[in-house]
């Protein structure tokens, strides 16, 4: 299977945002290689601005931007950008309602090499408590790009999260709306959840349960933030299970935004496949997914307990 | 599209300082908390900003009818914005009466500054160390557009303890904005200590001059010389211009100067009146 490298296509939508949208302006904070913003350096030198190893700086200076009416993506990894600038995300970013769209890269186990400090396993936890901040965990390159172009037209923050590794294509073709899911399989014993590198797995937990005559609906809440209430409380009516997946971790991620809404409408068995509230390591992608069970095979063996319990 | 007056005399101004004073003591008695140390430091600078010094309008601020081209002001030292709120409401951004709701629940004058609720507020702050950094987003964007507003950014002294102050420092003199003024209320006192020995800042003009700006000292109770710095710093090319404003904490309320129990403290009603008398008659 092709894969492809999700920070290249947002590099390149941002190029390709530049060229028609003269107030895009671009922000790093050292890492433009790897966050792939130096695409857009190299055709936009004046909009776009390396503030260096100054992440919280960063952040409140994407604010000034925006409050004079740029529209403004800040990128660096993914534990920097909402760790070490939480609180100027939350105060001159969210609270001020400014056109600051974050998208940060590394977010995940799939890090992989670098290791637990490079890891942001609690990112979308910190950003989906904040009033007003849309969060997305885009699957694929078709997602990133239309989700890069049409945020870059709504007014307000959002953070967008990409993994380090390249993934399958999903998506034929993609429109981002806010608020949107996607039903990938549909199914009606189990409702499996998914976003980002987990979609992948999960449509491969979709065949291994097929395969023994389970029915998985797969859902691709590429939309944690606002999320898709409405599918999650068909899935509660349709499906007598619901499992979710996120390589994140599971406390506060999309594993409890979609609990949330299945507890107040109408309970079914939930599992959340995440990393488990622990630390987690340096290795392969591979290896900490099998380590951490996030592989398609735990998901389906989850499942299996789940609709046997 | 202005609504600055360069008509005011110095008596003038002085006297706008006054009532500046007596209302961020009566503000905060009546709001029953609030930060009286810090907002009396630095009324004459606020003053001379918005009634000398910068362009703005009162009928056109911040949000989508706003005039592009107006200078901005943002208070980094977000706990002072009585003296702010008192200023806005006297050139018209919002109605006096206001003033006496500070801190209460739909007042649109909360106890840090808000850019959404009040008019005239062009940055929300209130958490010591961010101010620089936006008002650096403010001279790039005017740069990026040719414009010629100005961008003026007050901060504490013990704010700059914050490490993202010389983060920001850094890219101020980096990308050379002239068009950014930064005040420094240099009034010696934080909360626990005074800034010495605190952290010790010390030198501070050296510091700034190494960091890329071009530093002037002035007295920043006296109008002459804080007008004559910010019209030196409009001169400064290619870098950005540090103020250090020495001031007195508290200052115009004697039982108040160079206390550190008044950094965060409400005056009680008795105290209010002595307070204001003192004032008018010191
Ligand atoms: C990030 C942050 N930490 C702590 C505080 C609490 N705080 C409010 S004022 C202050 C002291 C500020 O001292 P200085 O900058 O010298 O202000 P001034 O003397 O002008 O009042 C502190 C620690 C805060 N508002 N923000
Ligand atoms: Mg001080």
């Amino acid at each position: 299977m092709k894969l492809l490298s999700l920070r290249d296509v947002y590099g390149e939508t941002l190029v390709e945002l530049g060229r028609s949208n003269p107030n895009i302006v671009v922000l790093d904070a050292d890492l433009a290689f790897s966050t792939k913003t130096h695409l857009f350096k190299e055709f936009f030198p004046d909009r776009f601005f390396d503030l260096g190893l100054a992440e919280a700086d960063m952040m409140s200076t994407a604010a000034g931007l925006a409050s004079c009416g740029k529209i403004v993506f800040a990128s660096t990894f993914a534990i920097f950008a909402t760790g070490r600038a939480y609180e100027q995300i939350r105060l001159s970013i969210n609270y001020s309602q400014l056109s600051v769209k974050i998208v940060a890269t590394h977010a995940g186990l799939a890090t992989g090499a670098d290791g637990y400090s490079h890891q942001a396993l609690e990112d979308i936890a910190l950003m989906r408590v904040l009033p007003n901040m849309q969060v997305i965990a885009p699957c694929d390159t078709e997602q990133v790009s239309s989700i890069i172009k049409t945020i870059a037209q709504i007014d307000g923050p959002f953070y967008v999260r990409l993994p380090k590794i390249s993934l399958p294509k999903i998506y034929e073709h993609f429109e981002f709306q806010p608020g949107c899911s996607v039903v990938l399989r549909e199914g009606n014993d189990i409702t499996i959840g998914a976003i980002g590198p987990m979609v992948a797995e999960a449509l491969e937990a979709h065949n291994i349960l097929k395969s023994k005559g389970i029915s998985a609906r797969i859902i691709d809440f590429v939309s944690v933030k606002p999320i898709d209430e409405t599918a999650i409380k068909k899935a509660c009516i349709e499906t007598k299970a619901f499992i979710t997946c996120e390589d994140h971790s599971v406390i506060g991620g999309l594993g409890d935004a979609v609990a949330k809404v299945i507890l107040e409408y109408k309970p079914i068995p939930h599992f959340r496949v995440g990393v488990q509230d622990t630390f987690s390591e340096s290795g392969d992608h591979t290896d900490l997914y099998n380590k951490y069970g996030l592989m398609a095979n735990h998901i389906a063996n989850y499942a299996i307990k789940l609709l046997d319990s | 599209m202005e609504n600055k007056r360069c008509d005011l005399k110095m008596k003038e101004l002085q006297e706008i300082a006054r009532e500046t004073r007596k209302d961020i003591i009566k503000m905060i008695n009546i709001a029953g908390s609030g930060h009286p140390g810090g907002s009396l430091s630095c009324v004459e600078i606020v003053v001379a900003l918005y009634f000398r010094v910068m362009h703005h309008n009162p009928k056109a601020p911040r949000g989508a009818t706003s005039w592009t081209d107006r200078d901005r002001f943002v208070l980094s030292k977000g706990h002072s914005v009585p003296t702010v709120y008192s200023v806005l409401s006297r050139m018209g951004f919002f109605p006096r009466d206001w003033l006496w709701k500070l801190r209460k629940i739909g007042s649109g004058l909360d106890g840090h500054p808000c850019m959404i609720k009040t008019p005239g507020i062009e940055a929300s702050t209130g958490s010591l160390g961010q101010g620089l950094s936006i008002a650096n987003g403010m001279a790039l964007a005017g740069k990026m557009d040719k414009k010629d507003y100005r961008v003026y950014v007050l901060l504490g002294d013990g704010e700059i303890e914050e490490g993202q102050i010389w983060e920001a420092s850094m890219t101020t003199s980096r990308y050379g904005l002239d068009n950014l003024c930064a005040i420094l209320d240099h009034n010696r006192l934080q909360i626990d200590d005074s800034i010495k020995n605190i952290k010790n800042p010390y030198p501070l003009a050296e510091k700034w001059q190494s960091f890329g700006w071009e530093v002037v000292e002035v007295d920043g109770h006296n109008f002459d010389e804080l007008l004559k710095a910010f019209e030196y710093s409009k001169q400064v090319k290619g870098k950005p211009t540090m103020i250090i404003a020495n001031t007195i904490k508290g200052k115009g309320v004697s039982f108040m100067e160079n206390q550190l129990a008044w950094h965060g403290k409400s005056p009680t009603t008795e105290q209010c009146e002595l307070a204001i008398k003192e004032i008018d008659q010191p």
